[in-house]
């Protein structure tokens, strides 16, 4: 079944490799994401890498499926709330430690005490940003890859 | 690294020059962006460089207890601040790349072009 | 002796000065992204060298991921060759030149190269780096305590720019290439986007065989 390049039609079976090989390495990459950023605390990690890597799960899903597919899958308007809900939730942390009788991104006073608080705090955050940094790379990339092309 | 002394400063430099050329000397617009993006590492090199303590380690704190009888000689950390900073930077730096090139894109529609003479002189 | 991280860190310096050189050089704008994400993962290499760990995988992920799709998605909307550069490169070598001299001038007043009493190294950092297991809990990571937590009125200011450029984006990009309407001759006429200004007028003298009128700016939407 393999296709001959001289028979100049290409068929579905030219990208198998592709195919199959995103298919075994984007929940990998997902879970590296979600990986880097718990651990963030406890080596080199955080909010932004995790989620540029999250974000460069879907962009293998595009570059591989076609963006139409990757479309179905995550919709632009999820990935723009996806961008402004991050930053809501970041803000909203802060919020709760006011409404708790702290300052504004006072995080020790979100728990019984200031180590939990602390901790409970910076994961929110985190989480805020890796919302955020996904939300945006994946609309970015839609933008740029969806645009019609003017060909002459 | 001592011994490099300001030679790891001059280096740097001449990296950041590398970028500033492409920046002003070249008529393509994206070639432009390329070379600010060059230029933008460079400095964040810089200063990720400013923060370099000679016999120390990256700044993640290592349980002392783990050093049992070495637990008396302190541990050198790197300075954490510029890392931080420089976080900050290398994000910003590609949220003004993405706007840099979408206003090429559109450019590029409007007048045909991204070179900046052609651009010139179909706008004057 | 030159330790072997001397070594590492001379190499890597080489190497980003010849792919730095090798962007200017080269014509195709294909080949200077890939030599650009090559810059950006050999300088994360550089950073982990000098202890910046935090800061090489947001540059080796960003830096030589995002940013190198991102440009590949440019270009293949614009376009891959670079016309013959037009003026003589003197005037901004002259810049150029000139600049490097006023840094290197400006880094013989520095303190020398990793001393721990550097003044950078001063009041604050050690403060965090001994305060942040009492004052933040256990968190060993000390560049995500003070990024969360000490800092974040920065990490927040951070997060709003990154949503503000994918506002800035999807305002100029998110309507697709529209046709523009052109008043001529008392008729308005549709252009196609991408027309360049010369086409555009070989096509009014071509119609009316009158003189054409100046474009500029943009005509009503259509």
């Amino acid at each position: 079944m393999s296709p001959s390049p001289w028979t100049g039609r290409a068929r579905v079976d030219d990208r198998v490799i592709l195919r199959v090989g995103a298919k075994i390495l984007i929940p990998f990459i997902l879970i590296f994401a979600l990986y880097v950023q718990f651990h963030g605390d406890y080596g080199p990690g955080g909010g932004f890498q995790a989620g540029v890597i999250f974000a460069a799960a879907f962009v293998l899903y595009a570059l591989v499926f076609g963006l139409g597919n990757a479309i179905k899958v995550l919709p632009p308007k999820a990935a723009y709330f996806c961008g402004a809900f991050g930053v809501l939730l970041f803000v909203g942390v802060g919020y709760a430690s006011m409404a708790l009788g702290g300052e504004f991104l006072n995080y020790s006073v979100l728990a019984h005490d200031p180590t939990h608080g602390q901790h409970y705090g910076i994961i929110g955050v985190e989480l805020g940003v890796l919302i955020t940094v996904f939300g945006v790379m994946v609309a970015l990339f839609y933008a740029f890859a969806g645009r019609r092309r003017l060909d002459r | 690294m001592i011994a490099l002394g300001l030679f790891n400063y001059w280096a740097v430099i001449v990296l950041m020059m590398v970028g500033f050329y492409t920046l002003i000397a070249r008529g393509n617009l994206v070639k432009k962006l390329i070379g600010l993006n060059i230029f933008q590492t460079s400095v964040i090199l810089m200063y990720v460089s400013f923060g370099k303590v000679e016999g120390g380690t990256a700044p993640i704190l290592i349980e002392a207890a783990e050093h049992g009888a070495e637990a008396a000689e302190p541990i050198l950390y790197s300075n954490p601040i510029p890392h931080v900073l420089m976080l900050t930077a290398i994000v910003v730096g590609v949220a003004t790349l993405a706007l840099g090139l979408s206003l090429v894109v559109r450019i590029k529609e409007a007048f045909g072009t991204v070179e900046e003479d052609e651009i010139q002189s179909a706008s004057l | 002796m030159i330790s072997p991280t001397e070594v590492v860190d001379i190499v890597l310096l080489i190497l980003l000065a010849v792919t730095g050189v090798a962007v200017i050089r080269t014509r195709n704008l294909f080949a200077a992204v890939m030599l650009a994400g090559i810059y950006s993962l050999v300088s994360a290499g550089l950073f982990v060298v000098m202890d910046a760990v935090d800061v090489a995988f947001t540059e080796a992920a960003v830096g030589a991921g995002i940013s190198t799709v991102l440009m590949l998605g440019t270009l293949a909307l614009v376009g891959y060759q670079e016309h013959e550069p037009r003026h003589t490169p003197l005037l901004p070598l002259f810049v150029v030149v000139l600049t490097g001299g006023i840094l290197v001038y400006g880094t013989t007043d520095m303190p020398p190269f990793g001393h721990p009493e550097n003044p950078a190294h001063q009041h604050v950092a050690p403060h965090y780096l001994e305060e942040s297991e009492h004052e933040v809990g256990h968190i060993p990571n000390v560049v995500t305590s003070v990024l969360a937590s000490y800092r974040g009125y920065d990490t927040m200011g951070e997060t709003a720019v990154v949503f503000t450029a994918m506002v800035g984006v999807l305002l100029l990009l998110s309507r697709g290439p529209l046709p523009r309407r052109v008043h001529h001759n008392g008729r308005w006429i549709t252009v196609r986007p991408g027309t360049t200004r010369e086409e555009l007028e070989a096509r009014m003298l071509a119609e009316s065989g009158d003189e054409p009128e100046p474009v500029d700016g943009e005509g009503a939407r259509g």
